[in-house]
């Protein structure tokens, strides 16, 4: 089964740009991760990065199997899970046996936990890809999941098993306890891990995966083996992912089974699919945004999750690119200068789709309140105007918000693929792809 | 012993009959489509909700057709709104639709009903037992599943296989190009298709409700079972799923209802080893491994018999 979603080419490498700029990114990326707990130096905020941080590991781990080779996995949080397991299990062994291995070195052995386990399913798993892949992901992910209930003394039951990270050597007179230094080696590992991940798309291997994501038949009669290639993918898959949840564990201090579960699973799929799964940048911004909300959302709105999953339906309907699909579209549109033309109707139809995600944001609202909690609690602050759930008005805005918003942006938004198509005429005539 | 086989088999029949109510639908629709519709174990939890608050407002016969009609509509629109509009964009971002909607629905049933189970009871009409076998009272609330999954099974096999609209869904299963160049409108097939396996999964719902867990979780509990069901059935094949159903809902069942472990067998570990993974296996029950038993057989089919039971297909 091909995958149309992921046909572009994942090369983000800029062409014309030269190595320079492509190393300057790199080194921006590198800068701004040490400089970032610098100026936002509350605690809330390191645990912000600290999370966003594993969860970028995570997603671009993700993104080698749906992005690079096509395979979608729906227990990707298996892997991630034993990682983390290892993890605590090996910084309890030397914490209790005085072995000479000092906390940075913990997350790779959480990837080798991934990778374990990645290379003793794999070879099964791989046999297929497209739709069947999905399911054995699931299966095996479900199966795992249960397991670990069962076994208790590895899996320490619904507790989980904790672990102190300052118990183990020092070095460099860091202990590990503070979150900033904590952060520090989440973004040493995000840096090591985000090179490692993109240097595997340039390899030949990496190529030979997008080869088997796009055609396999093809990739066969040049004399290589499909199922070899995804077996390879969902390994290099593994240990990354293993890394991530090493990290997890020693930011946690914890590990339990709710890490291998289907809702970590379900997250690490969002974020990459959200983010775009065509580029290596994607599943970054993914990550930031899903983390970013999945923090910043808990605190205002009980039904979070509800918007996860109608934010997530609403990238697949309507941009299958994700946020970076979205953004590249219009690289050829900067280049040839013919933006401007498009961003009027931009202006313009952003009007009423606001109007519509803030009608289907206080209907969301209003019944979440309306069902949760009579009398307290059932006034919704939405852009500084409060509306009470129970109250005839509010459901009247609610209803003239969603349906006029949508009766509106729809014509507005053909409007806009009007002046789109426009531009990218006049983009191709001047030369640049569109 | 006798007793507990009975009454396992019973039970088993029943679960494996509710377990091919979903995994019918959700194999014509597979191999019709190329869709893998993870929303449709939603729709079996949309299907005890809606049962539920029917029931509450104007009695259980009335919403036993309703619940499935709304459930079926509701189908309907997930199949003409989202999956036609996505379908261009392959069967990956159909699958991830799916996904989606299977996550919002469960957020939605959550926000409305709350995470609790609710008080969805058998109705009075049918609260009685039916006999006694041995010892044990058996409800007449799991006959009256039983037949209205028996009847349904073969209501759906006369429809398929002896009628004019299920000669045109066959053909659509394997020749979809073909059945519209004579005339038929595909879209319009597919989308009844999709109602019609949504209504099922609905009446499935609305009938294990009482019997079973009315819950916002119900979902995620059965879902990869059913994955399971078809995949170890053969996709797209109904015979296989209907074998695999019963299959699967029989050992479940058995699983549940013994009690045994390797330490009730070969005796007790000696307790000086302490607790070791080894412990762990030796003193678990079978009951508590009754819930990756269906994940068990799905890897072991994978490796000896990967287009499954009945199936002809590798993928």
């Amino acid at each position: 089964m091909t995958n149309p979603v992921t046909t572009a080419t994942a090369a983000t490498k800029d062409e014309s740009g030269g190595t320079l700029s492509f190393y300057g990114i790199w080194l921006i990326a590198a800068v701004a991760l040490v400089v970032l707990p610098l100026i936002f130096s509350s605690g809330g905020s390191l645990t912000s990065f600290s999370l966003i941080g594993i969860s970028i590991i995570f997603a671009l781990s993700y993104n080698i199997l749906l992005g690079q080779t096509g395979l979608l996995s729906f227990g990707h949080a298996v892997q991630y899970g034993l990682g983390g397991f290892l993890a605590v299990h090996m910084m309890n062994a030397v914490a209790s046996y005085d072995w000479p291995i000092p906390l940075p070195v913990i997350p790779l052995i959480g990837g080798i936990g991934g990778l374990a386990f990645a290379t003793l399913v794999g070879w099964v798993m791989t046999k297929r890809a497209g739709t069947v892949f999905a399911m054995i992901s699931l299966g095996i992910g479900e199966l795992v999941a249960s397991s670990s209930l069962i076994l208790r003394s590895v899996f320490g039951g619904e507790s989980g098993i904790t672990t102190d990270r300052t118990a183990l050597p020092h070095i460099f007179g860091w202990t590990f306890g503070p979150q900033l230094q904590v952060y520090y080696l989440i973004a040493f590992w995000v840096m090591i891990s985000a090179i490692a991940m993109y240097a595997l798309t340039r390899t030949p291997l990496g190529r030979i995966c997008n080869a088997v994501r796009d055609n396999p038949e093809r990739v066969e009669f040049i004399g290589y083996d499909p199922h070899v290639v995804r077996y390879f993918a969902y390994m290099f898959a593994g240990f990354f992912a293993g890394i991530a949840g090493g990290l997890t564990a020693i930011n946690f201090e914890i590990a339990n089974s709710a890490y291998l579960g289907a809702t970590q699973s379900g997250l690490v799929l969002f974020a990459a699919f959200i983010g775009g799964t065509a580029y290596f940048f994607g599943p970054i911004l993914g990550a930031i945004l899903v983390t970013y909300l999945q923090l910043g959302l808990t605190n205002v709105t009980s039904v979070w999750q509800l918007y996860f999953g109608i934010i997530f339906i609403g990238i697949v309907m309507f941009a299958p690119g994700g946020i970076a699909g979205i953004l590249m579209k219009h690289r050829p549109l900067i280049r040839a200068r013919t933006l401007g033309t498009v961003i009027p109707s931009y202006l313009v139809a952003a009007l009423p789709t606001l109007a519509l995600v803030l009608g289907i944001i206080l209907s969301i609202e209003t019944v979440a309140r309306y069902t949760a909690s009579e009398g307290e609690g059932n006034v919704i602050n939405l852009v500084g105007i409060p509306f009470v759930a129970t109250a005839p008005t509010t459901w009247a805005v609610a209803v003239v918000l969603v349906v006029g918003g949508f009766l509106i942006a729809r014509v507005t938004w053909r409007r806009v693929a009007e002046a789109w198509d426009r531009a990218a005429t006049v983009a191709r005539d001047r030369g640049y792809l569109a | 012993m006798a007793e507990l086989i009975v009454i396992s088999t019973l039970n088993g029949i029943l679960f494996g009959m509710l377990l091919f109510l979903l995994s019918s639908g959700l194999t014509v629709i597979f191999s019709m489509m190329g869709v893998l519709n993870f929303a449709h174990a939603s729709f079996y939890m949309l299907g005890a909700f809606f049962g539920y608050q029917l029931t509450r407002w104007i009695g259980f016969w009335p919403a036993l057709v309703l619940a499935p009609l709304l459930v079926g509509a509701v189908g309907m629109a997930v199949e003409r709104y989202g999956l036609r509009n996505t379908h261009k964009h392959g069967h990956v971002a159909e699958l991830l639709l799916t996904f989606g909607l299977a996550f919002a629905i469960e957020e939605i049933v959550s926000m409305i009903w709350g995470k609790s189970p609710m008080d969805y009871r058998i109705p009075a009409a049918l609260d009685f037992p039916a006999f006694t076998v041995f010892s044990t009272n058996y409800p007449a609330y799991k006959i009256f599943m039983l037949v209205v999954s028996v009847v349904i099974f073969v209501a759906l096999l006369i429809t398929l296989k002896r009628t004019r609209v299920g000669l045109i869904v066959q053909a659509a299963l394997t020749h979809p190009s073909m059945v519209g160049h004579l005339g038929h409108n595909v879209g319009r097939v597919f989308m009844l298709v999709f109602g019609v396996g949504s209504a099922l999964a609905g009446l499935a719902g609305v009938i294990a409700g009482p019997s079973l867990v009315t819950q916002s979780d119900m979902a995620a509990l059965l879902g990869p079972i059913l994955f399971v069901v078809i995949v170890f059935g053969g996709l797209g094949s109904l015979p296989g799923a209907f074998i695999a159903s019963l299959l699967i809902g029989l050992i479940q069942t058995f699983a549940v209802a013994l009690n045994g472990s390797l330490a009730s067998v070969f005796g007790p570990l000696d307790p000086s080893l302490g607790p070791s993974p080894l412990t762990d296996i030796w003193n678990v029950t079978i009951a508590q491994v009754a819930p990756i038993l269906p994940y068990v057989l799905l890897v072991l089919v994978l490796i000896f018999r990967p287009m499954g039971l009945l199936g002809t297909r590798e993928s």
